[in-house]
């Protein structure tokens, strides 16, 4: 039985050489596989990360108004809000993805980064006048104005720093009641930046309206004259491809980071926790700390990404900072499956091209050839009840995700345990080392 | 803790009939908020699930509730007092009923699949489940605020040196307290409630004994949905509703289930009317109350406080039972 099964498969094998060197597309598949294994990986990015480069350049080339189903391709201005959100959904997968915390307020994040851009780079605290770097602001205007460059590295650690804040006291916690306090803190925050426009008199976030107009981000005056790089991207007249690129380094960098941490010591101890948080402890990974480090990282991207699109969109509104983005960031992460990082880039993209602009245009698509005129429907009004059918139907039927990551698959289908045995607790807490069943300890 | 309550201290001798009247505005506003509390410790309590559809459920009976009664009952306030009484009645049963059932598709549709999928997994279900009803709710309602004429009369009943008792108050206490109690008999005395209880310890063992365990999960969903519906046709009565009305008083709701206990059922009465109060003081014209703007964080405040601190919450019980 076996022999025959031998004799069959090399049979086969013998069949697809002589087939590769018959047709040209199998020989460049055989010639494909022996390259390094390096370029291999690498060639699919570059291709990927040059026809995006390039996409400000070809896209009016590109046909625009009825194309099929999507309507037309997104603007460069669209496209900068698309690659942001994406970060932003790249630096949820570490907390979500790799470290298993379900976190429904991340919205916070993206709050703080966006006010501390305003704060550092506005004329909002009218009654000093910093300037260090700023570009694009007359030398004499009040307010601190600060680079946006730097901002966006203050930012991204200031966010990160109340990751650990909002992390230290919960991340004792387990699966949905930590949850349940990220998502308090989600909504605390919005709620506080729109009233603290006179504590004690002192307008810190000016309230409802929020704190306009941010400066933009360029390369003053020296570089310009000796390199030609803009000054201010405000003042060009192509802003929105700069800030494309810039957005597109930005998660470069971000993508690059998470691969990279994923491969790293932390990154197998996130996993390790995610898979078996009482095994991964047994093992001497000192969950507090470790889990601590997801929330910071994760925040450390979402502040980045949130100053940046602050300074894009050259202010900071309370009324941006909602729960739906919350979960619009969650349904990213599940559906381009939790941990992987291509995945969720591409479902980024695609879901936030639908928030921008593709729920629109794909009912102006269904009006304009499929509904009558009678019936014409308002597919945009309904976006997040369409994000919540993703979300319970990606968690029916394909739990893994789009692209998933294998290891992630494999303990979807084979199943992990995330019931504790044993409660963990500190040697010096009551109850420690007590015999905890699913039934009699709290489940915090 | 200490300052809280030399605040309350110092408003009761400073002005005593605005603080009584304020007391009972918190007490009819927690009964509201302990009719919703008990769903989300219901379900809780023998899924281990945060139902976030929950509040949603509530926002779309309220709504039904109102079409129903301006659509269909015609009631108005022109109406006689039988009229009112009887429609109110059938009312409260058509949006109980309703919201029962609601509640129970959604466990038949969305969870019970997942019965042996992670935790995570259910909950970021439950999430979408929020959404999709919210947008149903969207779909045939619209995003107006709905509200109904003045059925039971803003009026007072009687006032008492200052304090004034509002015929309102004394409607949603009236309709509260035996609900409370019928609940409390069903759970602690009848065939189904002792099932409940037995799922909500030992699933495994309990279907060993011959309970039927789905069919006692869809009945807690059942008894969740329709004190939802009640909840909701009691905040009708006082308030307006829209679509997301249910995303913010869910929340609330929640925090007053987490704050009593969650899972223990006199838990999240009596953390229901102490949310409710802290809200009616917050809100309430005193000296230093923060104001409406502040509600939301002072209750998640309170939420996220418990839950670091003393996550098994005031009545302390351990145990997630059902009683």
């Amino acid at each position: 039985m076996a022999r025959r099964r031998d004799q069959a498969r090399s049979a086969y094998r013998s069949y697809r050489k002589q087939a590769a060197q018959r047709s040209g597309v199998h020989a460049l598949g055989a010639e494909w596989r022996k390259l390094p294994g390096p370029v291999r990986t690498f060639t699919p990015v570059v291709v990927l990360f040059t026809i995006a480069v390039l996409y400000p350049f070809y896209l009016s080339s590109l046909p625009s108004g009825n194309v099929p189903l999507i309507y037309s391709f997104p603007s460069v201005r669209s496209a900068v809000t698309i690659l942001v959100f994406t970060t932003m959904a790249v630096g949820l997968n570490v907390v979500v993805g790799y470290c298993g915390l379900l976190d429904l307020g991340y919205v916070a994040f993206y709050a703080i980064g966006a006010y501390t851009a305003g704060w550092l780079a506005s004329g909002q605290f009218q009654q000093v006048s910093f300037h260090f770097g700023s570009v694009g602001v007359s030398r004499d205007a009040r307010g601190i104005h600060i680079s946006i460059w730097l901002v966006l590295i203050i930012a991204a650690l200031l966010t990160a720093y109340g990751g650990v804040l909002i992390g230290l006291p919960t991340l004792r916690l387990r699966g949905d009641y930590l949850a349940i306090v990220t998502l308090g803190f989600g909504e605390i925050i919005p709620q506080f930046v729109r009233n603290a426009d006179s504590l004690h008199g002192f307008n810190l976030t000016n309230g409802t309206f929020g704190i306009s107009p941010i400066d933009s981000p360029g390369f003053g005056t020296r570089l310009h004259t000796a390199l030609g790089l803009p000054v201010a991207y405000s003042q060009e007249f192509t802003a929105d491809r700069l800030f494309f690129w810039s957005a597109l380094g930005l998660l470069l960098v971000t993508i690059f980071c998470c691969i990279r941490l994923r491969d790293s010591r932390l990154g197998r101890a996130w996993i390790a926790i995610r898979e078996d948080e009482t095994a991964a402890g047994a093992m001497g990974i000192p969950l507090m700390r470790t889990k601590t480090w997801a929330y910071a990282i994760g925040a450390f991207f979402g502040g980045a990404a949130g100053a940046f699109i602050a300074s894009f969109n050259a202010g900071a509104f309370p009324s941006q900072f909602s729960f739906n983005i919350s979960v619009f960031l969650l349904c990213m992460v599940i559906l381009g499956g939790m941990g992987s990082i291509w995945g969720v880039v591409v479902a980024g993209v695609i879901l936030s091209w639908l928030n921008v602009e593709g729920l629109a245009n794909i009912g102006t698509w269904l009006n304009d050839n499929i509904f009558p005129q009678s019936h014409q429907i308002e597919v945009a009004k309904y976006q997040f009840g369409i994000y919540g059918i993703i979300i319970v139907l990606m968690m029916m039927f394909r739990p893994q995700g789009l692209i998933p990551e294998a290891r992630r698959k494999r303990e979807i289908e084979e199943g992990t345990r995330d019931e504790p045995l044993y409660e963990m607790r500190g040697a010096d807490e009551p109850g420690a080392g007590e015999r905890g069943s699913p039934g009699q300890v709290p489940r915090g | 803790m200490l300052v809280f309550f030399a605040w309350l201290g110092y408003n009761l001798q400073a002005d005593p009939p605005t603080f009584f009247t304020i007391f009972l505005i918190g007490l009819q506003q927690g009964s509201v908020y302990a009719l919703v509390a008990l769903g989300y410790t219901l379900v809780y309590g023998i899924l281990q699930l945060i139902n976030f559809a929950h509040g949603d459920v509530f926002a779309l009976t309220g709504l039904f509730a109102s079409s129903l009664i301006t659509n269909h009952f015609h009631l108005d306030e022109t109406s006689t007092a039988l009229t009112i009484t009887f429609g109110l009645l059938a009312v409260f049963l058509i949006a109980m009923a309703f919201g029962a059932i609601v509640n129970a598709t959604i466990e038949f549709v969305a969870y019970r699949r997942l019965r042996n999928a992670p935790r995570l997994a259910v909950l970021i279900t439950a999430v979408g489940m929020s959404f999709i009803v919210q947008n149903i709710s969207l779909v045939f309602f619209n995003v107006n605020f709905r509200s109904i004429p003045p059925l039971v009369s803003e009026g007072d009943v009687f006032t008492v040196g200052g304090v004034s008792l509002g015929w309102q108050t004394l409607f949603v206490v009236l309709v509260t307290i035996p609900v409370l109690i019928i609940l409390s008999w069903l759970v602690k005395n009848t065939r189904q409630g002792k099932a409940m209880r037995a799922t909500a310890q030992d699933p495994e063992a309990s279907a060993m004994m011959g309970i039927n365990v789905n069919r006692t999960i869809s009945f807690t969903f059942l008894l969740a949905g329709g004190l939802a519906g009640i909840g909701a046709v009691l905040f009708l009565v006082q308030f307006n509703v829209r679509y997301d009305t249910g995303f913010e008083l869910g929340l609330i709701a929640f925090t007053a289930a987490v704050l009593g206990g969650i899972g223990n059922l006199s838990g999240a009465v009596l953390g229901a009317i102490i949310i409710g109060m802290i809200q009616a003081f917050n809100e309430g014209p005193f000296l230093w109350a923060p104001g409406s703007d502040w509600t939301r964080s002072i209750v998640f405040g309170i939420l996220i406080a418990i839950l670091v601190f003393r996550p098994e919450g005031l009545l302390g019980e351990r145990t997630p039972e059902g009683g």
